[in-house]
């Protein structure tokens, strides 16, 4: 009994110096780091664009992410991102979750109304992957084949309604399930920016194995979201942009994170020269 | 408001919901087959058809219905080649995938009913299976003439349960393309983000109506329908 009553004393010794380590280590980890923090919202799951591995972000929004935050006055090591699912961009910045939003963001009317944009940084257009000895070179060649795109997005809808009426169209709730079933020959296409198309196939896993048809039929301007009518941060988020594209950085980061993957985006909006202005 | 003539005009909302009940009808059919075979042979006096019973329950209740619905469709179709539809037919990828939800969602399901099922067994006095075997019936006809018929009423609620998460469960069917509720409320949400909670309110509601009556429905028919003891 006396064995038992000492030994989870020493349980409950041990356990109470592990929380006081772990209270000095938070304790030290913010008095050391001064400066204003800040928290962006990103893509975690989109090779060259936004990818969280282990506890690096990597891709082209991520980047230039950074790149602002830093013009911004924000040290690098002050940046926290958090991710930013298609579904809640919107409230994450209306509740001040995020300050700012990079992740593949298309400005939109319908968006407008409840939030503000920054930019565009990136022009993208809807385009297809397809295996890389298929047939196939367009939209329009899509009638009786298999067509992929994830839940929720509209851009499967939009090859139906307008190019190829009898495509059948294949919904996942992530784009790599579909990298998987055109692996597998399930499906003929995938489809959705051209940009997100060019991560996955420069990816380790698929090198070789697809290829971007590379005839967009849309245009996709990537904004940089922001709370509803902070027009301040987006006339500096402009400014940052401007001296990011001016500076080369802006083709450097691109180079970095979509060159190797041998995509052409189009050269009269990229890099972008002209912003929108803010309202 | 221009955004609920929206939803029955150009998402096909109540399409999506008729998706919805389908599936739910549908699975909930082959979730009471399977779930009574399985509760059957729970109770049953073979020891390995208990330990397979019990097993089946224990494996599949614990795992996640997300990875169900997803093995049916990466597993079973796109590795193993098991096609539920026919692969020349135009409508192919909607029906397989509609049928591969069936078999999770039944899959998954029929472990609540086979619970269910025997939480009723369990209502039944013993006495009533003793005087089964007193007058001389062997079990599969004890089974079906004196104890399942009072165990399935005394039994009714917690399947009523069953058959309301069922509702709701048949949402993650949309992981795997079928148009169902919660898939147009994505593309909803992706193209007016402006009217966010409005898009929200209308399927929370559409589901409140699917599920309140099922509850009302079940809740007074356990009790009419209760064996007087």
């Amino acid at each position: 009994m006396r064995q038992r009553i000492i030994a989870a004393l020493g349980i409950a010794g041990l356990a109470a110096t592990g929380l006081v380590a772990c209270g000095d280590d938070s304790g030290s980890g913010s008095g050391s780091s001064g400066g204003e923090k800040v928290t962006i919202g990103i893509k975690y799951d989109q090779p060259g664009i936004g990818l969280k591995e282990g506890s690096k972000y990597t891709g082209m929004d991520v980047d230039v992410a950074t790149y602002v935050a830093k013009e911004l006055g924000y040290d690098e090591k002050n940046i926290t991102f958090k991710e930013a699912p298609s579904a809640q961009r919107e409230t994450l910045l209306a509740n001040g979750q995020v300050k700012m939003i990079f992740a593949s963001y298309s400005i939109t009317d319908a968006r407008k109304e409840k939030v503000s944009f920054a930019g565009p940084y990136l022009t993208a257009g809807q385009d297809l992957l397809v295996k890389s000895d298929s047939d196939i070179s367009g939209p329009d060649g899509l009638n009786g084949k298999k067509l992929c795109s994830v839940t929720g997005s509209t851009s499967a809808q939009k090859v139906k309604d307008k190019f190829a009426k009898t495509v059948q169209l294949q919904e996942y709730d992530t784009y790599s399930k579909c990298v998987e079933a055109l692996g597998a020959g399930a499906i003929d296409a995938l489809t959705t920016d051209n940009t997100i198309l060019a991560g996955y196939a420069s990816q380790e896993a698929n090198k070789g194995k697809f290829k971007v048809v590379g005839q967009t039929f849309s245009t996709e301007r990537y904004g940089v979201g922001l709370k509803k009518g902070d027009t301040a941060t987006c006339t500096k988020v402009n400014d940052a942009l401007k001296k990011m594209v001016d500076s080369g950085e802006w083709q450097k980061a691109f180079d970095k994170n979509l060159g190797p993957s041998g995509l052409k985006l189009d050269a009269a909006t990229n890099p972008p020269k002209t912003f929108d202005a803010c309202a | 408001m221009d955004v609920i003539s929206e939803f029955f005009s150009e998402y096909d909302g109540l399409q999506a919901f008729r998706t919805t009940i389908y599936l739910t009808l549908l699975s909930a059919v082959f979730a009471l087959l399977i779930g009574t075979v399985v509760a059957v042979m729970r109770v049953s006096p073979v020891r390995v058809l208990q330990v397979i019973g019990t097993a089946y329950v224990n494996i599949v209740r614990n795992t996640p219905l997300t990875l169900v619905i997803v093995f049916c469709n990466l597993g079973l179709f796109l590795q193993l080649g098991v096609a539920l539809a026919n692969k020349d037919s135009n409508t192919f990828i909607n029906d397989n995938n509609f049928r591969l939800a069936v078999l999770g969602l039944s899959v998954y399901h029929a472990s609540f009913v086979a619970e269910a099922i025997r939480s009723g067994v369990n209502t039944v006095p013993l006495g009533q299976a003793e005087a089964a075997r007193a007058i001389g019936l062997p079990f599969l006809k004890t089974l079906r003439y004196v104890v399942l018929p009072q165990a399935f009423r005394g039994a009714i609620a917690p399947l009523g349960n069953v058959l309301i998460a069922l509702t709701k469960n048949s949402t993650v069917a949309s992981v795997i393309g079928v148009t169902e509720a919660s898939a147009v409320m994505k593309v909803m949400i992706e193209n007016r983000p402006d009217v966010l909670f409005i898009v929200f309110g209308i399927f929370a509601i559409g589901f409140v109506i699917l599920t309140l009556p099922v509850g009302v429905l079940f809740t007074s028919m356990s009790k009419r329908l209760a064996v007087k003891r």
